[in-house]
């Protein structure tokens, strides 16, 4: 039986760390790839980096983390923020990347999906959708980190990038993003159900049990956190085994 | 001992490249080209494959001579071989990924999309999942019934003789994710992403006599 995925995420900027400082046993709370090891160490099933690099200077800086960290963790890696074209992409992989996650470029022409999938192939293609309620039961897509507004419909373009091609979605709700409230249950399933590839649900994770939402209410085919774990609130391994108690399978 | 990772300019093999360099330290020497030569002269051949059944099948018929080196290597002179994931896949008579492709023709049998059920599973099938062990297989040494490996497809191999099945993982059906022949080895799952478990497997392949 296919598990469903514990993700960390590690916010990175400039090549540090942002968020991840409470670790006790890390000599360097800023370091990346020692803090993606731990959790590979600790059971996560997959890790993902989202390099919020204001300027584009510092490619270089993402990709040099990618590299160390490909040789250490054995589980899959995804690296998204700032990748706004094929070289972009076929950097990230030739860095180490299993998986690369696409948003701004992606709203703004849909054939860049279509295009990366082709010639990537779709496994490695994550296309990252920022979501945000505009009334009942219906959220708009934003871009920039959540910083501008579209008129885009989240759930039409859920469907339009699965059907140009995308391996998997990771949809952000920018209404729960930090604010430990729990997943949005209603956006999540409004797009697993109306999809057929893997979801991953983020923004807004502040307990064990709101994994636990995001998987069974929602339909998510994988969890993404990022606070939870790096505060070291919860380790991945507690995650695991409690959603395991509650019959959640789970790779242990 | 000279084990070859084949680069033939399909897909991204840093992983494979990674975990291989990891495993192989200090213990086998690993190339990682298209050159014939350093091929021929291998003792193991690792072929992966990313993207598409077509897209994977005309890189190799690209490159001047690999087809007929490895058919040489692996099926002639049975010489340890490891396809991981489209690579595996290549090995059949068929796919339908893209558009109906001829494959090696190693081991007779097709490879179809994974039947969803009418959208009841999702595709790809990405993820962990649980190894059903369905024969003994030197490359499955020390590796326990049921153990976790990670998988990135939507298609399926399925061949014909059922008895090169070691393995099968359950997605909507039983699902063919490891084949052995002789000295021709196939995973369906990414060994190496699938963490230490993963890199037992590579370890046991590089070790093979």
């Amino acid at each position: 039986m296919l598990k469903n995925r514990i993700i960390p995420c590690l916010d990175v900027k400039n090549g540090r760390v942002v968020k991840g400082i409470n670790f006790v046993e890390l000599k360097d709370a800023g370091d990346p790839v020692e803090q993606a090891k731990i959790y590979s160490d600790g059971g996560a099933d997959e890790i993902c980096f989202l390099d919020i690099t204001a300027s584009n200077e510092n490619r270089e800086t993402i990709l040099d983390i990618v590299r160390k960290t490909a040789k250490e963790c054995f589980v899959p890696l995804t690296v998204g923020g700032g990748v706004r074209n094929i070289q972009n992409i076929t950097d990230l992989l030739l860095a180490g990347a299993d998986k690369v996650s696409i948003n701004t470029a992606v709203v703004k022409d849909i054939n860049f999906v279509k295009e990366a999938s082709k010639k990537f192939g779709s496994q490695c293609i994550v296309v990252a959708i920022d979501a945000k309620k505009i009334s009942d039961k219906k959220w708009n897509v934003f871009t920039h980190g959540g910083r501008n507004k579209t008129e885009i419909d989240a759930v039409e373009f859920a469907k339009n990038v699965e059907k140009n091609g995308a391996g998997e979605i990771l949809l952000t709700s920018m209404d729960k993003d930090g604010t430990k409230s729990g997943y949005d249950v209603d956006l999540l399933k409004s797009i697993t159900e109306c999809t057929n590839i893997p979801v991953i649900a983020s923004g807004g994770v502040g307990t064990l049990d709101h994994l636990y939402d995001g998987i069974v209410k929602g339909g998510a085919s994988a969890v993404l956190a990022a606070s939870i774990f790096h505060y070291g609130e919860f380790k991945i391994k507690e995650a695991k085994e409690y959603l395991n108690s509650k019959n959640v399978s789970v790779r242990l | 001992m000279n084990v070859t990772i084949v680069d033939y300019q399909s897909g991204n093999i840093s992983s494979v490249i990674n975990s291989f360099t990891e495993v192989a330290k200090g213990k086998v020497n690993l190339e990682v080209t298209s050159d014939i030569k350093k091929i021929k002269s291998s003792d193991k051949i690792v072929l992966p494959g990313q993207g598409s059944f077509k897209s994977c099948v005309d890189s190799l018929n690209k490159i001047n001579g690999l087809v007929d080196t490895l058919k040489d290597f692996a099926i002639i002179n049975k010489k340890p071989l490891l396809g991981i994931c489209v690579g595996l896949q290549m090995f059949a008579d068929i796919g339908y990924e893209e558009a109906e492709t001829k494959g090696l023709s190693w081991i007779p049998g097709k490879v179809s999309k994974i039947d969803n059920q009418n959208g009841k599973f999702k595709l790809p099938h990405i993820g962990w999942n649980e190894i059903e062990i369905q024969k003994e297989s030197k490359i499955f040494k020390d590796i326990k019934n049921k153990s976790h490996m990670y998988f990135v497809h939507s298609y399926e191999f399925i061949p014909e003789d059922k008895s090169v099945i070691s393995a099968t993982t359950d997605y909507s059906s039983k699902i063919v994710c490891s084949i052995e022949r002789d000295n021709l080895f196939g995973t369906q799952f990414h060994p190496e992403k699938s963490d230490k478990i993963g890199l037992k497997i590579i370890e046991n392949f590089i070790k093979l006599k």
